[in-house]
């Protein structure tokens, strides 16, 4: 059984392809981080899988009525706009006043309701948008650099939610880093992607090793873990291997 | 009895040009008032003053081919509106294209009513509208295509507001927002059209923008906000008539001059709020 899968999918812009062949396929409650540096295509594989791009060549299948939960990266709210998280929350559905206080309480920033996004700090802006995610009961979490522009201790903060949020719905969760190395530990899978797949594998638990634990300050209680790259081939048109 | 006095009054007070243009500026701003915040969240400002410009061109044809000016300007508009969004969609640089498409649409129109044999035509009647002159017919298609603008918008808004925040996000949520595009393409169309005869087309961008953005002061919330818009418009609108009746001043740009000095006071009022606000604390 499968969420989401994509075949040979191919992607270009007018110009070279972005991507290319690339087999993807992500199960119930499974876990996988995709990983690259920037410019490898991570965006747009996710904007393929989620449907907001066409693939140039290949199919993506998505389960008929499936529930996603998107994350996308640090959101612009215009100043123009007057969104109360209260509102940003009830969109697309109405929610109730208890289902948001429950909702807020569970991803750790209870008070917000009533505040502007614009006023919220990054951290808080980011769980708010998670508690918009979680609002729809998703099979799926689809987070796109989530974690990007938190603090060390901020990133292990957030990872450890996404972490408990999977423990207790059993939801997926395809996550994708620029972080080369520095995955959620529970990841089922790790795909390193530069254009196309460069190779895939578990991450090594190395949570407990020193030079880690001052990494991430408080230490992240095991949310995030190494992966070690095993490329079997190097780029001939001189770009700098992820590995 | 009574019922017959009240409508016999209803009547005579239609047969009034000043109440019908009251309730025509006022239908209007309600139309302009929750799509203009939706101009101004999605920075679409100059796309409205391009779409409005062009009717212009609609009232050539409808003049060339003896169309109601409603249906010619709705075409034009129509067609305007979905050439600029088409165009942008394609990556064309939005600032240049709408330059472009805005003051050619005009010049073009202007040009072709200078062609049209034996029409007189009073062309500031169009550019900067005629409300004065609102006759009943009329007041019945701006109502009309004001309540559907308005419908319209209340359909769909859950879905607008969030491809206003994030396609994206709306996508992921099972919204296409090219349909929420194409929902306020029709709607802009729609309120040129009917707005025409209100404010002309060099200041139906003024309706959109003006209310919304003396709004934004005040609103905590978009619906707020696009209720706040449609009260300032129409408030606009009847200080603006009373104006033009009293000093004897051309009516659309005595509305959009009072709507101007209501944004001029909200910016004034929310510092003075804000610096008022700090000192307390």
């Amino acid at each position: 059984m499968t969420l989401v899968s994509a075949e040979n999918l191919a992607a270009a812009f007018g110009g070279p392809p972005v991507l290319r062949d690339v087999d993807f396929a992500i199960a119930p409650g499974e876990i996988v981080t995709i990983v690259g540096p920037n410019g490898s295509g991570k965006s747009v594989l996710l904007r393929l899988l989620l449907g907001i791009l066409a693939p140039t060549r290949g199919r993506v299948w998505r389960k008929p009525g499936l529930r996603v939960g998107y994350v996308p990266q640090r959101l612009h709210i215009d100043a123009a706009l007057p969104m109360p998280v209260r509102r940003f929350l009830s969109l697309p559905r109405r929610r109730g006043r208890g289902e948001i206080a429950h909702v807020l309480e569970r991803v750790g920033v209870p008070r917000v309701a009533d505040q502007q996004m614009t006023t919220l700090s990054g951290g808080q802006f980011q769980r708010v948008l998670l508690a918009r995610a979680l609002l729809s009961e998703p099979e799926i979490l689809i987070l796109d650099e989530a974690a990007q522009g938190l603090d060390q201790p901020g990133i292990a903060g957030f990872y450890r939610l996404i972490d408990a949020v999977h423990r207790e719905l059993g939801c997926a969760v395809l996550s994708v880093s620029h972080d080369l190395h520095v995955v959620m530990s529970a990841s089922d899978r790790v795909i390193c992607l530069n254009g196309h797949i460069c190779c895939q594998g578990a991450p090594s638990a190395v949570s407990s090793a020193p030079e880690y634990r001052a990494l991430f300050g408080l230490g992240t209680d095991g949310a995030l873990a190494l992966y070690q790259h095993a490329h079997d081939h190097r780029h001939d048109d001189g770009a700098r291997d992820a590995g | 009895m009574r019922m017959t006095t009240a409508m016999t009054t209803g009547r005579a007070m239609l047969d009034d040009f000043f109440t019908r243009a009251i309730l025509a500026g006022i239908a209007v701003a309600a139309a302009t008032g929750p799509l203009g915040c939706f101009v101004v969240w999605r920075r679409m400002a100059y796309f409205g003053d391009a779409t409005a410009h062009a009717a212009i061109l609609g009232v050539a044809l409808s003049l060339a081919f003896a169309w109601s000016i409603y249906v010619g300007t709705l075409m034009v508009a129509f067609a305007m509106a979905l050439l600029v969004s088409t165009l942008v969609g394609r990556g064309w640089a939005i600032d240049t294209t709408l330059g472009v498409l805005a003051h050619s649409g005009l010049a073009l129109g202007l040009v072709a009513v200078s062609f049209l044999p034996n029409v007189r035509v009073d062309l500031s009647a169009y550019l900067f509208g005629d409300i004065l002159a609102v006759a009943r017919f009329d007041l019945g298609v701006i109502a009309l295509g004001a309540a559907l603008v308005v419908a319209l918008l209340a359909w769909r808004w859950q879905g607008l507001l969030l491809s206003t925040v994030s396609e994206d996000l709306a996508h992921a949520s099972g919204i296409d927002p090219a349909r929420e595009r194409l929902a306020l393409t029709v709607a802009l169309a729609v309120v040129v059209a009917v707005a025409l005869k209100v404010v002309g087309v060099l200041l139906i961008a003024a309706m959109l923008i003006i209310p919304a953005a003396t709004a934004r002061n005040f609103a905590r919330s978009p619906e707020l906000m696009a209720a706040l818009a449609a009260l300032i418009g129409a408030g606009a609108v009847m200080g603006g008539l009373h104006a033009s009746l009293i000093w004897d001043t051309p009516a659309g740009p005595s509305i959009v001059s009072i709507a101007a000095v209501a944004f001029a006071c909200a910016i004034f009022g929310a510092s003075l709020w804000r610096a008022t606000a700090a000192l307390w604390r």
